[in-house]
């Protein structure tokens, strides 16, 4: 038994290792994105969040084209992708026929194995050039005078810019909301359920007040999974959002750049000094949005739990 | 437990011993490694692979993008480091490197206009700028109209195309539009990112083309390569002597002979003198440290680059590179004799 409580200690010390490792390692990434982005927050402090200007030239940096690019294509993209996948998981669990079941929920799982390159390239030869056809100029010729809408719609018409990449990331995030949903909404209980049926309700009213409240922190993860991936999405971004790094209108046309791709784009040559503890700037403020996001759901979650206790 | 360690490290030590003794065995030589820029790397690749066909030696380069380069060679991780950008001749003594170009290229503006011919419509660097600033928005523009009489311009705005990503292309076409373009040197400046004032950026080469081929009345800037291989509209450009002329290899060849290599490789191609220049030719490359403490890693090196010098301008031609002129090679490697070991003897021998 000697030569099992040994093995058995080295089984722990080798879990708690790997644990304590991945702390470190978020230590030493923390770290080590201030270390290099101290020469930027020296020099512009919080200000980079809202100083908008990008010119490697003179050497003058802020982050907030980058920033609200991020923000802007994360929340279409979750304004687009939480209805749509909160559609797909209810008829897969609720309405869908048992042979079609298996095959549809594998479909939008498939969706998800799709590399992020290759939404990338469609995003930039297919769909770039639908959206500016049969979207955006028909938007522009139809509301191009009106003062809100027609500033929403301005720009260069070549379906390129945040909306663009907002509707590629939400084609990305939907199998991964839509797939926590489904299975979440699997678990509810069939006897909460057909007691429900039983009184009488509608299924969008089962949906809606038994599964719903039921599965409540399993689809927050799910969302916030998907925002995860949004906000940290690269390849797919790049390829459709316009790289532009100043913010001309408010317009969703309008070419603009996210953190993740204004990285990738100028990572590999920028120059030692400036440029670079700017771009690493960004990558340390992209880490905090991940973080408050996170943070955010939790806080959310305990509160409906604790609601959740008030009413019983 | 201490038994079965023992035996594991034996049998480690001894696929290790096989390891270097196979190793020892098949390359005599270490493999020599470089890092930097992406523009000519299809190219070091290809040299590399027949080198090594040709003489057993490896080469290994990683394509990581000019100052990443810069950066490991100043480390001393790699053996050599490229970049499209030339380093000038007081950072150079600062960093004790050596620089030589390998082979030229040029940079071409492309058009996606209907109607008009590749090759057949004129720009001057003055109007190119004003393009890229913003200040020219339609293609019938007067200044645009002036230069080319014979076409019929439509009255279409002008969609900018330019590189998102950090490139030695686009510091060869800003640092063009800043020797021809005096607003565009004080408003924007050169440098392989820039503050664009107007334009969509496409990520690389094939981004660029990809958005110009598909995109009507639009206007980009790529390696001629690219602008051949997808069969894009190119445009004639005036040099600095005044004459339209078109990008060829003969064109960039012009270019690169009318710099004065002699006295440095600090030689930025834009804008050369000649009456068959094109004005948008940009030299790569290699950055080596002047003292080398592992003189044979560093003749090795220099091995594979006499040995491309020699062998490798028909493989850069079938890549759509130009080769460096005769003469300018002359002249390189000759150079190569401040490379030095401890003891100051040249590494390589000419």
């Amino acid at each position: 038994m000697r030569s099992g409580t040994v093995s058995d200690l080295l089984f722990g010390a080798v879990a708690r290792g790997a644990a304590l490792l991945t702390l470190a390692l978020l230590l030493g990434i923390i770290l080590s994105l201030i270390i290099g982005a101290w020469p930027a927050i020296e020099r512009y402090g919080l200000g980079f969040l809202t100083h908008n200007a990008w010119d490697p030239v003179q050497e003058d940096f802020g982050g907030m084209v980058m920033i609200y690019g991020t923000l802007a294509t994360s929340g279409i993209a979750l304004l687009i992708a939480v209805p749509v996948s909160f559609g797909i998981a209810l008829f897969l669990t609720e309405l869908a026929p048992a042979w079609l079941k298996r095959p549809l929920g594998t479909a939008v799982e498939l969706l998800a194995a799709v590399p992020s390159i290759v939404y990338g390239m469609w995003g930039l030869m297919v769909f770039g050039p639908v959206l500016a056809r049969y979207v955006q100029q028909p938007l522009q010729a139809w509301l191009g005078g009106t003062p809100v809408f027609g500033a929403l719609v301005s720009g260069p018409p070549v379906g390129i810019g945040i909306l663009s990449a907002g509707i590629i990331l939400s084609i990305m995030i939907i199998p991964f909301i839509a797939s926590v949903m489904r299975d979440v909404f699997e678990v509810t209980p069939p006897l909460l359920k057909e007691s429900a049926y039983g009184l009488g309700a509608t299924t969008w009213e089962v949906i809606w007040k038994i599964v719903l409240p039921y599965t409540r922190a399993g689809v927050l993860g799910g969302i916030m999974l998907g925002l995860g991936r949004a906000l940290g999405e690269t390849m797919a971004v790049t390829f459709v959002i316009g790289n532009m790094n100043q913010l001309r209108s408010s317009s969703l046309f309008e070419a603009a750049n996210s953190i993740t791709s204004a990285l990738a784009n100028e990572f590999a040559e920028a120059a030692p000094g400036m440029h670079q503890a700017a771009l690493i700037y960004l990558g340390l403020i992209l880490f905090l949005i991940t973080f408050v996001v996170l943070v955010f759901s939790r806080l959310l979650l305990l509160r409906l739990q604790k609601n959740e206790g008030k009413r019983a | 437990m201490q038994i079965r360690r023992q035996r594991f490290f034996r049998a480690a030590s001894l696929v290790a011993c096989i390891a270097t003794v196979g190793s020892a065995e098949v390359w005599a030589q270490a493999d020599v490694t470089g890092a930097g820029a992406s523009f000519p790397a299809p190219l070091y690749t290809k040299w590399a692979a027949e080198y090594h066909k040709a003489t057993g030696h490896r080469i290994n380069y990683q394509s990581v993008g000019s100052s990443a380069g810069l950066k490991q060679i100043e480390a001393r991780t790699v053996d050599f480091g490229a970049s499209d950008a030339p380093l000038t001749d007081a950072a150079l003594r600062e960093k004790g490197l050596i620089q030589f170009p390998t082979v030229i290229g040029g940079i071409v503006p492309i058009v996606n206009l209907k109607g008009v011919a590749p090759g057949a419509l004129k720009l001057d660097g003055q109007v190119l700028g004003d393009i890229y600033l913003g200040k020219i928005t339609h293609w019938n523009d007067p200044a645009i109209a002036a230069m080319n009489p014979g076409l019929s311009l439509p009255s279409t705005a002008i969609a900018v195309i330019r590189r998102a990503d950090g490139s030695g292309t686009s510091f060869g076409f800003t640092h063009y539009l800043s020797r021809v373009n005096a607003e565009w040197k004080t408003k924007v400046g050169e440098g392989t990112s820039v503050n664009w004032p107007v334009g969509v950026g496409g990520k690389g080469n094939e981004g660029v083309a990809a958005f110009v081929g598909r995109l009507p009345d639009s206007i980009g800037y790529v390696e001629y390569a690219y602008a051949e291989k997808n069969k894009m509209a190119h445009v004639q450009l005036k040099n600095s002597a005044g004459h339209f002329v078109q990008p060829s290899e003969a064109s960039f060849k012009a270019a690169a002979a009318g710099a004065d290599w002699k006295k440095s490789f600090y030689q930025i191609l834009t804008n050369q003198p000649g009456n068959e220049s094109w004005p948008i030719t940009s030299a790569t490359f290699i950055m080596m440290h002047k003292a080398q403490e592992k003189p044979l890693q560093a003749a090795a090196t220099l091995d594979f680059f006499a040995w491309a010098y020699k062998n490798g301008d028909k493989l850069a031609q079938e890549l759509d590179y130009v080769p460096m002129p005769q003469e300018v090679k002359t002249i390189i490697l000759q150079a190569w004799q401040e490379i030095q070991d401890t003891s100051g003897k040249p590494v390589r021998k000419p």
